[in-house]
């Protein structure tokens, strides 16, 4: 069957051009008038209020307290993302080979959180960290520590609750890459001479890639924008840019400064992304998966 | 080379009791119907399954436990199994590789390994830009590159259309003379166990039937079963008629009440039920009332170029007789009575188990 250009087909069916926008529309709306808009809306804010001008920008780059927010975040989000990588391969890797009750609970374990407002879960490790929490009444009773530790408020313990928080987002797409891999390649790698750990390597590895990719943007991407967790485990001091951007908002009103420092955020996580495209070609592996 | 092995999952044996020898050089074909054991025993040889008891043995060394990495072996695996993401060339240098062998060397034997299937010039190109046949010749090089001593195959062929396989069969066959590799070819076609296989060992139920060249298997078939699974035959019930021995020849009184002389596989008593395989081939038509012929209808022919297929109503079972085809049409399809003859040899009694 022939598929003229723009036009797609879905269950045998082919649709025409115009249905094809005609079904994408809901869609389109809801990206245009809720996303697109009121963000160009608080980019014009940044530059052109009342007239053209780059202050703002440049104050996001002259003051030292920004660009350590700015660091922080990145640094937080780096560590998250390698953090959850090694923490949803082995998990995704048996998630790969397990079957019928094994895997029905291992995808509840790690679907069931998702399925969790981020709040509470957040909260749940507030309860846990706090200064008379469970994590301190451990400790103090196996004797262990003398005081309770300080363990709110410390960039530790964001990146521990993000790691958590974020991980399902890493497992299920290295659960889709891992599946993927016939036990074949596995078997035939075995045969012509090499170990387990060379075919983790050369094989397993390789072909794994493209859910490796995709879990680390995804948890990367959503670590950078994060806003609920940091803003309760952490304080002041390990405070990330979203927060940031809040405060700007909705305590000093400063819109045009909020806006020029989600500008300078989207427009480094295009660069990443698009970086990231030309390296790992994410494309290549869209119709792989 | 293969000694008692036992294999069952849960209640269901999968293979039972056998014992095998696989000769140096030779080309072997396992071959049975689904569920007759044959992947679980080539498994087993790989390593990937492990028997509840019995041994295994490759070139006087026990194996029975050891990894299938360590167990020099070469396998092409039903389903292409050429790394994706490697090139024709490193998917071939692969084993090498494992092996630790300098990078000049295992250019140098992996381009030779690419001659061997003749496929030079294809090394730098991913195996998704491959056909399916040149797929497996590529995975065939990968696995003969680094001489192991055995070469596994698990119905390699299966994946291809009818003309390519056939062409491969071939192939393959001259490439193990050429080498001189021992190969165990797992195939539920028993024509291309007939075609490629030095000997065939015939599998069914976890058990080993018969094991033999396939001339000896198609002309001397142990059971009914391998009467039945290898070529065509017309089985036709009967009743001996006196205690015979085995190797002798026996009259039966065939189902429908005629008699007729016929070779007694097993030790068989009067009054016994068997079962006569006759092949297609082997059942001469004769005219009317021929002395000692049992008698027949022409029912149908099937013309198939060569051969003609004569489909034929008897006093017992329909029976099918295959003669090659008269240079002139016409006068094939008489539709009177006909006599059909076998020279007792042909015709093998079975016990009705």
């Amino acid at each position: 069957m022939s598929v003229r250009p723009g036009s797609f087909t879905l269950g045998g069916r082919q649709y025409s051009p115009a249905a094809s926008l005609l079904l994408a529309t809901p869609f389109l709306l809801m990206i245009v008038l809720a996303f697109l808009l009121p963000l160009a809306m608080l980019l014009r804010e940044s530059m052109f209020v009342p007239s053209f001008t780059t202050a703002n920008y440049e104050k996001v780059f002259d003051e030292p307290v920004y660009l350590r927010v700015m660091f922080r975040t990145l640094r937080i989000s780096v560590l998250v993302t390698v953090i959850t990588l090694l923490l949803a391969y082995p998990l995704a890797a048996l998630m790969a080979r397990a079957r019928g009750l094994l895997l029905g609970l291992l995808l509840l374990a790690v679907l069931l959180p998702l399925w969790t407002s981020v709040l509470v879960r957040t909260y749940a490790w507030l309860v846990l960290l706090q200064r008379n929490g469970l994590l301190n009444d451990l400790l103090l009773g196996l004797g262990l520590i003398k005081a309770p530790m300080q363990l709110l408020r410390t960039e530790g313990a964001v990146v521990l609750a993000m790691s958590h928080v974020l991980l399902p987002f890493m497992v299920l797409p290295l659960y889709a890459a891992l599946r993927a891999i016939p036990d074949d390649y596995v078997r035939a790698a075995r045969m012509l001479g090499a170990g387990s750990l060379s075919v983790f390597r050369h094989v397993v590895l390789p072909l794994s890639l493209s859910g490796i990719s995709a879990g680390c943007l995804m948890v990367f991407l959503m670590a950078m924008g994060f806003f609920v967790t940091p803003a309760l485990i952490g304080g002041p001091q390990q405070m990330m840019l979203a927060t940031l951007v809040q405060q700007q908002v909705t305590e000093l009103l400063s819109w045009p400064f909020a806006g020029a420092l989600v500008g300078v955020l989207l427009a480094f996580v295009l660069a990443l992304v698009l970086l990231f495209n030309r390296v790992v070609r994410l494309d290549r592996f869209v119709g792989q998966a | 080379m293969i000694r008692d092995l036992c294999k069952s999952y849960g209640s269901d044996p999968a293979v039972k009791n056998l014992t095998l020898d696989v000769r140096r050089g030779e080309f072997l074909a396992l071959l049975g119907p689904s569920g007759s054991g044959k992947t679980t025993l080539l498994m087993t040889i790989a390593g990937f399954d492990f028997p509840d008891s019995g041994a295994i043995e490759i070139g006087g060394k026990d194996v029975t436990w050891m990894a299938p990495n360590k167990r020099d072996l070469g396998m092409v695996f039903q389903r292409y199994t050429l790394f994706p993401h490697m090139s024709v060339l490193d998917n071939i240098a692969f084993p090498l590789r494992m092996r630790k062998v300098s990078r000049a060397d295992r250019e140098a034997r992996a381009r030779a390994a690419l001659k061997t299937v003749r496929l030079e010039g294809y090394g730098d190109r991913k195996p998704s830009q491959l056909s399916g046949g040149q797929q497996q010749r590529i995975a065939l090089a990968r696995a003969i590159v680094y001489n192991p001593q055995v070469l596994l195959m698990d119905e390699p062929l299966s994946a291809l259309d009818k003309t390519l396989r056939e062409e491969m069969q071939v192939e393959i066959k001259q490439l193990q003379r050429q080498l001189g590799v021992t190969v165990v070819f797992v195939t539920h076609d028993q024509s291309e166990a007939l075609t490629m296989a030095d000997r065939i060992a015939v599998l069914n139920f976890g058990e080993l039937q018969q094991v033999g060249s396939p001339k000896t298997l198609y002309e001397e078939p142990a059971s009914a079963f391998v009467a039945g699974f290898i070529g065509e035959t017309n089985f036709w019930p009967a009743q001996v008629t006196a205690d015979v021995d085995a190797g002798r020849e026996v009259e039966v009184e065939l189902e429908g009440g005629e008699r007729a002389t016929v070779l007694a596989t097993h030790t068989l008593q009067r009054n016994q039920s068997a079962r006569i395989a006759i092949r297609p081939e082997h059942i001469l038509i004769g005219a009317g009332r021929d002395k000692g012929g049992v008698t027949a209808t022409i029912d149908d022919a099937i013309y198939a170029g060569s051969v003609t297929t004569l489909l034929l109503r008897t006093k017992g079972p329909m029976v099918r007789v295959r003669q090659a085809s008269p240079a002139t049409s016409g006068d094939m399809t008489p539709s009177g009575a006909i006599s059909l003859t076998w020279e007792a040899r042909h015709a093998r009694a079975y016990p009705l188990s």
